[in-house]
């Protein structure tokens, strides 16, 4: 993330927060299986009188997949969709929902 | 049933990235807080929105009337923060020709924002908004972004993001202060004929 900015964790504080989502919409020969999110940060912000379980800086999402033992070999790509809602310390932006697609090779 | 076989990802780190870029052409917040003089006005864009009830409400119903319109959205709790100062500018100055206008930019809809605004209590119009209303006003990509609407339906202040409260109780005492336009006050009652505000 931008210096600054600030999107909602998986779990945010309340439920009208829009939390960030990693969904697959297609996986070709891995079944998939749990996304881990990072661990999140509570920070307390002007606007808000509870902290926020936001993810500031850099953060990784790990999936995980499996793939059958008769599965072929050879390439494919998984893809999905990110959803996410940004914040900075004054101002909130739409949600945003980006396309995912990470290659794999089943060897 | 699925053992383990080699395979190789990559992606992940990609789509973050991805999210960097996202944030960066919102980041240019810039904020106009005082109200312009006179000769800087100019005129709010007229718009037809629908409120809880299903009724439709034009901005030009309330020429004659100082305006706050609010562009706000049940997930920005920037925007949570500063509702309770706009229910508390409406009880303040609702019988002396000001009115606050929510504008909701939630894609859920009513089935988001009307638990919401009873949650809170809001005691002023709300509307749904949507992306035309948005462009008019100039996109409104950051929330809260906020406008005082002066009685002849000029905008006199624009607020994006958290602002102070102060700007908001000074803008609309000064804006008040001003001479109801000649004509508008007549224009305005039958207007407003049956509206809640």
């Amino acid at each position: 993330m931008q210096a600054g900015f600030h999107v909602n964790s998986n779990t945010p504080a309340e439920d009208y927060l829009i939390p960030l989502a990693l969904t697959w919409t297609a996986t070709g020969a891995l079944q998939p299986g749990q996304v881990i999110y990072p661990a999140p940060k509570m920070e307390k912000y002007e606007f808000a009188d509870k902290p926020l379980s936001v993810l500031t800086g850099q953060f990784d999402l790990t999936a995980n997949f499996k793939v059958a033992a008769n599965a072929p070999a050879g390439s494919g790509i998984a893809t999905g969709k990110l959803r996410y809602q940004a914040c900075n310390s004054r101002a909130c932006f739409p949600p945003k929902t980006i396309d995912i697609a990470i290659p794999y090779q089943i060897q | 049933m699925y053992p383990l076989r080699p395979l190789a990802v990559a992606g992940i780190v990609a789509s973050l990235a991805l999210l960097l870029g996202a944030c960066s052409p919102s980041a240019r917040l810039d904020t106009a807080a005082a109200v312009k003089p006179d000769r800087d006005r100019k005129p709010a864009p007229d718009f037809t929105l629908k409120d809880a009830d299903g009724r439709p409400v034009r901005l030009s119903d309330y020429r004659g009337k100082v305006v706050l319109l609010d562009f706000w959205a049940t997930w920005c709790e920037p925007c949570a923060m500063e509702i309770p100062w706009f229910m508390d500018l409406e009880r303040r100055d609702k019988d002396h020709g000001f009115a606050v206008l929510g504008v909701s930019m939630d894609d859920e809809g009513w089935d988001a924002v009307k638990p919401f605004v009873s949650r809170l209590g809001v005691n002023y119009r709300v509307l749904m908004g949507n992306d035309q209303t948005a462009q008019l006003y100039g996109g409104v990509d950051a929330l809260p972004t906020t406008f005082l609407i002066d009685r002849e339906g000029r905008i006199a202040a624009v607020h994006v993001g958290l602002a102070d409260r102060r700007d908001f109780d000074d803008g609309v005492e000064r804006l008040l202060q001003a001479p109801a336009p000649a004509g508008a006050g007549r224009a305005t009652v039958a207007a407003l004929a049956g509206s809640p505000n």
